[in-house]
């Protein structure tokens, strides 16, 4: 859909998240009180949205996979949240040493990007897997084994927080800040060649693109966002503690960014919101022995999702139930006749391309000279 | 300037004790369509990995316009000025038409664009998308493609996919282009298409051209000059015509 030159569809995961943030604002700051438990919901919210967006540029567009985004949170959390401890009683606990805390968090984040990056992206195959695994289990058991006066050790940091009324406004306008320029990233083209590098790396070598520098650059966001996400946490926590940025944590973030759709920032986004709500209302169903099937329930998703997108005897399915195109079929009434393909129908018609391959890319005259000698044998 | 647009000198690879290309000296003047012909398994696609930087030399080297071009990556060799396109299709198949030639453009000075200004949407950023827009578009017009550019790559046709990858390629604005194969899987109509295109290429952007071919009519219609290879040496190299008439080649393709 387009208004004028403006696409609508752009913008209209800032729009939807500018007005919530403007309405429920307004409310706070005009005196109106929110449940505290709504509150803490929101701001983790806030906190999981960029998660899962930043999440979402590596794992959906560079095409890599990293299991470790919540150390890189629990690098921002610790580095923030020990800044803004050591700042609050010389500049008070306000904006400005909330906006320090940020950068500081963001850079330490950053930073252990470039330390885990350079060595693992530069080779192929699920080496940054295994590296970004290892490398949240490695922060965690750091920061647990530090000392009470550095870091707190099992315990924890205690960190300043922000008043829990106005807290969720600004969680809220990180999320817009990292949705803009993730977006505007992606939209680029610095982020056309990092779907290029996605889509076939040899190729985009070819192309003269330079696939170490994109894949580096994609990755140190993607963990200085991560940062950003810690240093919310330790101002929406009393105290923060490495235990809570394990393994599971970091699932949890990969599963709203399967579960959005691989390359899609509002599904990651609807994922991330929808996984929230579910994260805080689970608990208060399975009580007991039940607690377990929590963490179940998303290894779950996580395998009935991956069936469902890539299971062959399912594609009939998915192209009738195509919820894409049902949503499409909804919104956009008007179609920009620049995007109308005539003959698309007819191209349809044309089995992948990885079969055509197959066909084409046989020798014809050694194949026939195989068919004669087998013929041959047989008579 | 030098005389050759692309030079080898003594060019080889080893693969442990296997020799994939040994002591091969190509010279290819500018404006020329050359072709590397052999057998299966002669060495054609290896001494296409060797110009593009894919695999390192073990032996010689080789220049382009003068420059000596070894040690480089990949990604450096094509912003230097060697293109090539792939035996088997690779597009940015998730991606559109007009997008998999804008990632072609994507190193022209003309269209420098920092992360930063596009992260910051400064007006560049819209300047530079919209030049890149047109220029992919003016090329997808010359490839006839303009039609499809909004469809994604991997839905495309085989031939126009053939089409596609070669003005991908052309989009890095190189000095020669490498095409591996591009008459491969193609009809005789598709092919005689394919011949006018490789020449209107030549004609049109000033290219010079190597190519690697199976198809001899092809071949011999289009190539101004020829190397053969036989086992990764040069088993004879000159004028098409005397190439092709060349006992050793005759035997060397029909075995005896």
């Amino acid at each position: 859909m387009r208004l004028g030159k403006i696409k609508i569809n752009h913008y209209i995961n800032y729009l939807l998240i500018g007005v919530l943030t403007i309405v429920l604002g307004s409310i706070t700051l005009a005196g109106g009180k929110f449940d505290n438990s709504l509150l803490f919901l929101l701001e983790k919210m806030g906190f999981n949205i960029i998660l899962a967006v930043s999440l979402s540029l590596v794992v959906g567009f560079l095409g890599e996979l990293s299991l470790g985004h919540a150390g890189f949170m629990c690098v921002g959390a610790y580095l923030g949240g020990k800044v803004a401890a050591l700042l609050v009683p010389s500049l008070g606990n306000g904006l400005i040493t909330f906006s320090i805390a940020l950068l500081a968090g963001a850079a330490a984040a950053a930073i252990c990007g470039v330390i885990i990056g350079i060595p693992a992206l530069r080779l192929r195959g699920d080496y940054l897997a295994i590296v970004t695994l290892a490398f949240g289990e490695i922060v965690k058991s750091l920061f647990q084994n530090t000392s009470d006066e550095s870091f707190g050790g099992t315990l924890g940091l205690e960190t300043p927080r922000f008043d829990r009324n106005y807290l969720f406004i600004i969680a809220f306008v990180l999320v817009l800040i990292t949705l803009a320029v993730v977006q505007n990233y992606i939209r680029s083209k610095h982020g056309r060649a990092v779907t290029a590098i996605r889509d076939n790396e040899i190729a985009a070598r070819a192309t003269g693109i330079n696939v170490t520098k994109y894949k580096l650059l994609t990755f140190i966001l993607s963990a200085a966002f991560a940062g950003v996400a810690g240093v919310l946490y330790s101002y929406s926590n009393y105290r923060v503690q490495s235990a809570k940025f394990g393994y599971n944590y970091s699932i949890e973030i990969l599963v709203m960014v399967v579960l959005g759709g691989m390359g899609n920032i509002n599904g990651s986004i609807i994922a991330a919101v929808l996984i929230t709500w579910l994260n805080t209302w689970l608990p208060t169903k399975l009580t007991g022995d039940l607690a377990v099937l929590q963490n179940l329930l998303y290894a779950l998703i996580l395998i009935v999702i991956v069936i469902y997108n890539n299971a062959p005897g399912l594609k009939g399915f998915r192209d009738k139930y195509n919820f894409g195109a049902l949503a499409k079929k909804l919104i956009m009434r008007k179609v920009d006749p620049s995007r109308i393909n005539d003959d698309k129908a007819k191209w349809d018609v044309v089995p992948t391309k990885i079969s055509m391959d197959e066909i084409l890319s046989v020798d014809m005259k050694q194949q026939e000279v195989y068919t004669d000698r087998k013929r041959g044998g047989k008579d | 300037m030098a005389e050759y647009v692309l030079e080898t000198k003594g060019l080889g690879i080893s693969f442990g004790g296997l020799h994939a290309a040994q002591d091969v000296n190509i010279r290819i003047k500018k404006n020329q369509i050359y072709g590397l012909i052999g057998p299966n398994g002669a060495g054609k696609t290896t001494i296409f990995n060797l110009l593009t930087c894919v695999y390192k030399p073990t032996a010689g080297t080789f220049y382009l316009g003068g420059e000596e071009m070894k040690g480089l990556t990949p990604d450096k060799i094509n912003q230097k000025g060697i293109a090539r396109t792939f035996q088997n299709i690779r597009l940015f198949n998730n991606m559109t038409v007009v997008r998999n030639v804008m990632v072609g453009l994507h190193n022209r000075p003309e269209y420098k664009c920092s992360v930063l200004e596009s992260v910051l949407r400064l007006p560049r950023h819209f300047k530079m998308e919209k030049q890149m827009r047109e220029k992919a578009k003016e090329l997808l017009r010359i490839f006839d493609l303009e039609q499809e550019r909004n469809s994604l790559a991997c839905n495309l046709p085989y031939g126009k996919q053939r089409k596609l990858e070669i003005a991908r390629a052309l989009a890095t604005n190189p000095k020669i282009l490498l095409l591996d194969e591009p008459a491969a899987g193609m009809n005789p109509h598709e092919t005689e298409d394919l011949a006018k295109t490789i020449r209107f290429i030549r004609d049109h952007f000033d290219m010079t051209i190597l190519l690697i071919e199976h198809d001899m009519g092809f071949v011999s219609e289009l190539c101004d000059e020829l190397t053969v290879l036989s086992f990764g040496t040069v088993l004879a190299q000159g004028e098409t015509k005397t190439v092709l008439q060349d006992p050793k080649v005759i035997k060397a393709y029909i075995g005896g």
